[in-house]
């Protein structure tokens, strides 16, 4: 069961993390705000999603879905650069992967 | 010439291309010249595409008078949703994210709507990553509503539904994941359908929530919509969620619909957990009179439930989020989109992306992807994502029973007619939300549905919406043009010809 009550700034602060966008405290707290009157209104869901009822991912049922194995078209590695903020030699640029100086 | 062309529908702009009364270079340069005189105002255009348009037009007409075997609606124009993947065209969603993204390669919906020559207008404003109602949400400044220019267009495909009611374009592409066709087709006076999902590819679309986005089409009449939708429809290799089974004819179910009698014996039911109270009174009564039309040429109304309404709003309120956090996890600053570095501290992967992701996203969109986060996070995840996927279940049962009494489902598409800026309160997020509760459902069980006029209250349109099972889609075709043509003889003309269409003046509201 969800404990719905009080998401803190702290809290927000650990998932901006994970979602890896930087926010200031200012926007921490007023997220905190919004998540926690969204969340006491949202939770009700769990009223009635008792054991007996199936979970649907899907709108529409689906099996597993083929296609013929043939050589498609994909982006030639110049189209898939194209809108990269920064390449090089036919690859992505990207900044120093490990925190270390 | 002194036909005004941007004043005819797309079937009928159809037909005088086939005529040889006019070009589609003449169609699609009247339309560009209306977007230029009016989008100012109006702003229903992030870009806008006159070369790519008249490219098309001239290829048309040179292979119309070549003789060539053409799609019945080439030489239309038409607009598409900024969220609509156009290669050499930038395409940015409606974000800072996306301002200068030029993509490689071209929606499904893109290379369907070039096959058949349809010009492209442009394209158009949105809330960023269709995450809104109102279209206040775009990074590129807002969409103003035709019918009165104090007032938002709807959203999230806000300028796709202003483009058409302001004859900027005959024809528009939108897409829906709880409403954002429906709701701003009601707010314009426009037509828009929500297709069961997968009748239209969604590759090439960028991506919101996965398992609710449907592509859709709005126009000003019921059959321009279905021309549409039946252009963009059919299975693709490159969505494996889009339908395999075939298209119907959803033109033949309009002039089915359209015959007399056509409603005789359909049974329409009012869903009765969406009661009057939610409504403000000029919608009930728009609704309610339209409704009464529809008995009086021979309709069954019944009364149908549908206990899990309350929760699905909730639900949706879950999932939505949820799938977008993770969709929405593409935009790392590496690959393609803005990229942002931190102005103090270590230049890592982890803090460009960081910062990139707080320098694109707008306010909405963070939150959307925070609650998301939160959602499926471990140790709530089945509380929240697991319960909300459950009350879908509900959801469908409650729709599957409720068909099992109605051929459609009706109600009132928005509770009000478009609202003026700024009601969107950001210090009242669920507010705005409560908005939806009769668009919602069909997105949370794939079902198609359509927006169309009931009327006018207080001089804003109010949207007529109706819902049919999935894989029905035909369905509301033909009632929707029954409805269409009721409302029109009662009103004496359609309702999109009474739309102001002068907006020099600033205070435009007066116009009306």
């Amino acid at each position: 069961m969800a404990d719905a009550a009080a998401i803190t700034a702290g809290q927000v602060e650990h998932l901006a993390e994970l979602a890896r966008i930087a926010m200031t405290s200012e926007e921490l707290e007023k997220t905190a705000g919004d998540l926690n009157e969204i969340l006491a209104n949202v939770a009700r869901v769990a009223e009635v999603a008792t054991d007996d009822v199936p979970a649907t991912s899907h709108p529409i049922p689906l099996t597993n879905v083929l296609r013929d194995d043939v050589v498609g078209s994909p982006l030639t590695a110049e189209q898939a650069l194209s809108g990269a903020p920064a390449s090089e030699d036919g690859k992505f640029l990207v900044p120093q992967i490990l925190g270390e100086d | 010439m002194s036909q005004d062309l941007t004043r005819l529908t797309a079937a009928q702009l159809a037909d005088g291309m086939r005529a040889g009364e006019y070009t589609s270079t003449d169609v699609t340069r009247a339309h560009l010249d209306r977007i230029e005189a009016t989008d100012d105002v109006i702003g229903s255009f992030i870009s806008v595409t006159p070369d790519v348009a008249l490219a098309t037009a001239a290829d048309v007409d040179r292979r119309r008078a070549a003789g060539e075997d053409l799609h019945p609606f080439a030489g239309v124009p038409v607009s598409l949703k900024d969220v609509v993947v156009t290669a050499g065209i930038r395409t940015t969603a409606g974000s800072k994210m996306l301002e200068d993204w030029v993509p490689p390669y071209d929606a499904t919906v893109y290379t369907k709507i070039k096959a058949a020559g349809l010009p492209v207008l442009g394209k158009t404003n949105m809330d960023e990553f269709a995450m809104g109602s109102t279209t206040e949400h775009s990074a590129f400044g807002p969409t103003r509503n035709p019918w009165d220019t104090t007032t938002v267009p709807g959203g999230s495909s806000g300028g796709a539904a202003s483009s058409a009611a302001a004859f900027q374009a005959p024809l528009a592409v939108g897409t829906d994941t709880g409403g954002s066709v429906r709701q701003p087709a009601a707010f314009t006076g426009t037509v828009g359908v929500k297709p069961t999902y997968g009748s239209v590819s969604r590759y090439g679309i960028v991506a919101m929530a996965s398992s609710l986005d449907q592509v859709g089409p709005l126009g000003r009449t019921v059959a321009d919509a279905a021309a549409l939708h039946q252009l963009m429809a059919g299975h693709d290799q490159r969505d494996s969620t889009s339908l395999s089974d075939g298209v119907p004819d959803f033109l033949a179910a309009v002039e089915a619909g359209a015959r007399d009698g056509s409603l005789q014996g359909k049974r329409l039911g009012t869903i009765r957990e969406l009661s009057a109270d939610d409504y403000d009174e000029g919608v009930r009564a728009a609704f309610v009179s339209a409704l009464e039309l529809a008995r009086k040429a021979g309709a069954e109304v019944v009364e149908v439930d549908m206990p899990s309404l309350r929760y699905a709003l909730d639900a949706y309120y879950l999932i939505m989020p949820s799938e977008a956090s993770s969709n929405l996890a593409r935009y790392d600053g590496m690959r393609f989109g803005l990229r942002a570095e931190p102005e103090t501290g270590p230049v890592t992967a982890e803090t460009v992306m960081s910062t990139t992701r707080a320098a694109g996203f707008g306010a909405e969109v963070k939150r959307r992807i925070l609650l998301g986060t939160y959602a499926l996070s471990a140790g709530y995840y089945d509380a929240y994502y697991g319960s909300a996927q459950k009350v879908r279940t509900l959801v469908q049962r409650d729709l599957a029973a409720a068909f099992e009494k109605a051929d459609v489902l009706v109600s009132p598409t928005a509770p009000t007619t478009a609202l003026p800026f700024g009601v969107e309160n950001d210090d009242d997020p669920m507010a705005l939300y409560l908005g939806d509760a009769a668009t919602i459902p069909a997105n949370l069980a794939g079902i198609p549905g359509m927006s169309l006029p009931a009327g006018l209250a207080n001089g804003m349109p109010v949207g007529f919406q109706l819902l049919a099972p999935a894989r029905e889609d035909a369905r509301l075709y033909e009632v929707g043009s029954a409805i269409e043509a009721l409302v029109t003889d009662a009103a004496g003309a359609p309702l999109w010809a009474g739309v102001p269409t002068d907006y020099a003046a600033e205070s435009a509201t007066t116009s009306a």
